[in-house]
């Protein structure tokens, strides 16, 4: 096994080039996707009929069609529609689509709001019903009832749900790899892989990555849960 | 055109092999992860939480890599090292099965093993009382319990499971998704095709989910659900 | 033990297949027209014609496996398939890893623009995006000579993603085999705009000195055999019929 070759100069800043990619995209990824899950998962258990079909069967597709289809439907089918091509060079926001980069973030922005949207709606719906009627004797407007109410409990109780979706989310930045030119911590070693023929020892330090990255994620939303969900842990007194 | 669409169509049933095969391997894996999670010996409890945990912290896709490439190259040089001059190759679909089903064997042992612990324990302590064995307890009385608390997270590993079986396309099985990027890239058409294909897995989901509602219906059935 | 050991290894993998026998498996990337693509769901091409030209000769069936190009050459080595006869050239540096018989074709890379850009020579192409394959010589040449002037250059799994991007405004050009993008681009619709540019690239550190077969090293028999192949088809006049099939001209090369 040589893991020496990992260690040269380049080699690491390929690496690095990698990681912070993968961070990259998957914090803003998470950024978008959770303002549009936030939206979505509103219009899903509002009183709209039409709003609620739509929103359903985006989810309903997002959730049935794998991750990678999306990916290449977004960076190369996109890409295909002549009313699209005729537009990024000029026209913004087409102008992004050239970029591969904000394909790939689309794309997963796009599936995580699809997932969390899911997971948000289904804790709206159960929020207490005699906190909801409580609220609504005080007078307050369904507005209010659901920021006020609804809304802080069900995003505490979405929470251990969604650490698992973030951690979910790490592993699919993985598929930028399928991205002609974006280098994340997948295409950093298969580049290695590539150019030395060393299998074993680029992908088992890209899993070590991810390992590692995937353990702080979870750490960091156990502390999550210890301060925003208080009041389920066990009385210790 | 036809050929492609009847490339993609060619791969879509490989798609259903590859999943169906992999499903197979993870409720191996799952039931023995379970049971050595359940066991309370600390050897095996050690195992199983190793197992779970590292391989539900790395992504799918540099599994299969790891496994396809290095996988190869590694049993070919044992092979060497035993004297022996045949080559064994590792083909993109036992590769992608056989990593598919170890990931996903890792969710379905959570998944079983939540599945177990809400069967409450008194029923199995009877059973052995009767004096039934440990195989026939399991096939008698935990399983088929089991099976209803288990079907909601097993719904849920089989759909991941189907839609991660596109991920073999990228070490060169020539399922769905393959064959869609070759015809787009041919072509120069690839909305066409990858809605085409988006569209079957779409189908294939719709029915696992139809199917797998029947089953845990048949499974519900003579058990009460308290009404909202 | 360890045959007890090899036994037990050989019955569990329920699929294995041995590389011995009449068959002689090889590899090709079908994504590179005329060379090696697909029609009607079929591998054809001049490498694929030229391998089956071979097969006949030395008397073995040619089994053909597909392979990204990016692999090829570890897939050799893990004895996936026996030789790759997919347009390989043969360079200083593949030949650290493999072995390769004698050149059965030799073509120039050729830069590919837009028609009505001015390229003067790798360093007007400043800033813009060029499209190669991964490990592939072209992307060597482009990496040496063109990213040091400042050219953004992007590697593809294959070369007709390339074209696709070209297609789709993603990328300015590419720097590929001359006869290949002919054939599988300028020739085709959405190639009208774009034309060859610059000179007949040539150059030995990059490009070698021609498409030869690869083989794992240490395999001295099949060499031999596959060299006589060639050298018989050249005479023989199979290979013009082949060369002429698909190409005006002799792509025997110099």
């Amino acid at each position: 096994m040589n893991f020496a070759v990992l260690l040269e100069a380049q080699n690491l800043a390929l690496f690095g080039t990698g990681i912070l990619t993968t961070l990259t995209l998957l914090l803003a990824s998470l950024v978008v996707g959770a303002v549009m899950a936030l939206v979505f998962a509103l219009l899903l258990t509002g009183p709209w009929a039409v709003a609620r079909w739509l929103v359903g069967a985006y989810t309903y597709v997002i959730r049935g069609t794998p991750l990678l289809i999306q990916v290449y439907l977004i960076y190369y089918g996109l890409g295909q529609l002549e009313w699209i091509q005729a537009r990024w060079d000029s026209v913004w926001p087409w102008t992004h689509f050239k970029d591969p980069f904000f394909c790939a973030l689309l794309a997963f922005a796009l599936n995580t709001a699809g997932y969390t949207a899911e997971m948000l709606a289904g804790a709206i719906r159960e929020t207490s019903a005699g906190e909801i009627e409580a609220a609504q004797a005080y007078g307050m407007s369904r507005f209010q009832v659901m920021l006020r109410i609804v809304l802080p409990s069900a995003l505490r109780r979405t929470l251990p749900a969604y650490s698992n979706e973030v951690v979910m989310m790490l592993h699919a930045t993985s598929l930028a790899s399928a991205v002609p030119s974006l280098v994340d911590v997948t295409a950093a070693a298969s580049s290695i892989y590539s150019q030395y023929y060393l299998p074993f020892e680029a992908y088992l330090a890209a899993a070590a990555i991810y390992l590692v990255a995937s353990f702080c994620l979870i750490g960091l939303f156990k502390l999550g849960e210890r301060r925003f969900l208080a009041y389920l842990a066990p009385r210790t007194h | 055109m036809n050929a492609y669409v009847s490339a993609i169509l060619q791969g879509a049933v490989l798609t259903v092999g590859v999943s169906v095969a992999a499903l197979l391997v993870s409720i191996a894996l799952g039931l023995l992860g379970a049971g050595a999670k359940l066991s309370g010996r600390p050897v095996w409890v050690g195992v199983a939480t190793a197992y779970t945990t590292v391989i539900r912290g790395i992504p799918d896709l540099v599994l299969m890599l790891l496994i396809f490439y290095g996988g190869t190259i590694g049993l070919n040089n044992a092979l060497e090292w035993m004297g022996s001059e045949a080559t064994i190759d590792i083909n993109p679909f036992v590769a992608g099965v056989l990593t598919l089903g170890f990931i996903y064997g890792a969710y379905m042992t959570e998944t079983f093993r939540g599945a177990m612990l809400s069967i409450p324990k008194g029923q199995a302590e009877a059973a052995w009382a009767f004096g039934m064995g440990r195989t026939q307890t399991f096939v008698r009385i935990t399983a088929p319990q089991m099976v209803r608390y288990a079907l909601p997270g097993f719904t849920n590993n089989w759909l991941v499971l189907i839609k991660a079986t596109a991920l073999v396309s990228l070490i060169g099985l020539q399922e769905m998704t393959y064959a869609a990027k070759q015809a787009s890239a041919a072509t120069r058409s690839p909305f066409v095709f990858f809605l085409f294909t988006a569209g079957l897995f779409l189908v294939y989901t719709t029915v696992s989910l139809v199917a797998l509602r029947r089953l845990n219906a048949r499974f519900s059935l003579g058990t009460k659900r308290g009404t909202l | 033990m360890k045959k007890l050991l090899l036994a037990v290894v050989l019955g569990a993998l329920g699929t294995v297949s041995f590389a011995q026998g009449k068959d002689l498996k090889v590899a090709i990337d079908a994504t590179y027209e005329p060379f090696t693509f697909k029609k009607d769901g079929k591998p054809t091409g001049f490498d694929v014609d030229i391998a089956n030209a071979l097969c006949e000769q030395i008397k073995r069936k040619c089994v053909f496996v597909e392979q990204g190009w990016d692999s090829m050459i570890p897939g050799l080595m893990a004895r996936k398939y026996d030789v790759i006869i997919s347009s390989m050239s043969v360079t200083e540096d593949r030949l650290k890893q493999i072995d390769f018989t004698d050149k059965y074709y030799n073509t120039p890379s050729r830069v590919v623009t837009k028609k009505a850009f001015n390229y003067t020579g790798p360093a007007s192409l400043k800033g813009k995006k060029i499209g190669v394959l991964k490990a592939s010589t072209q992307e060597k040449y482009a990496l040496g000579e063109l990213k040091t002037v400042g050219v953004d250059v992007v590697s593809y799994e294959a070369q007709d993603q390339v074209y696709l991007d070209i297609r789709a405004g993603r990328l300015d050009g590419t720097v590929a085999d001359h006869v290949e993008v002919t054939g599988g681009f300028l020739s085709k619709p959405e190639g009208k705009d774009y034309e060859l540019k610059g000179d007949e690239l040539f150059i030995p550190k990059y490009f070698g000195i021609g498409a030869g077969i690869g083989l794992r090293k240490g395999q001295d028999a099949l060499k031999n055999e596959l060299n006589a192949a060639i050298k018989a088809i050249r005479g023989n006049g199979v290979y013009k019929k082949i060369n002429d099939k698909y190409f005006t001209f002799d792509v025997y090369g110099k």
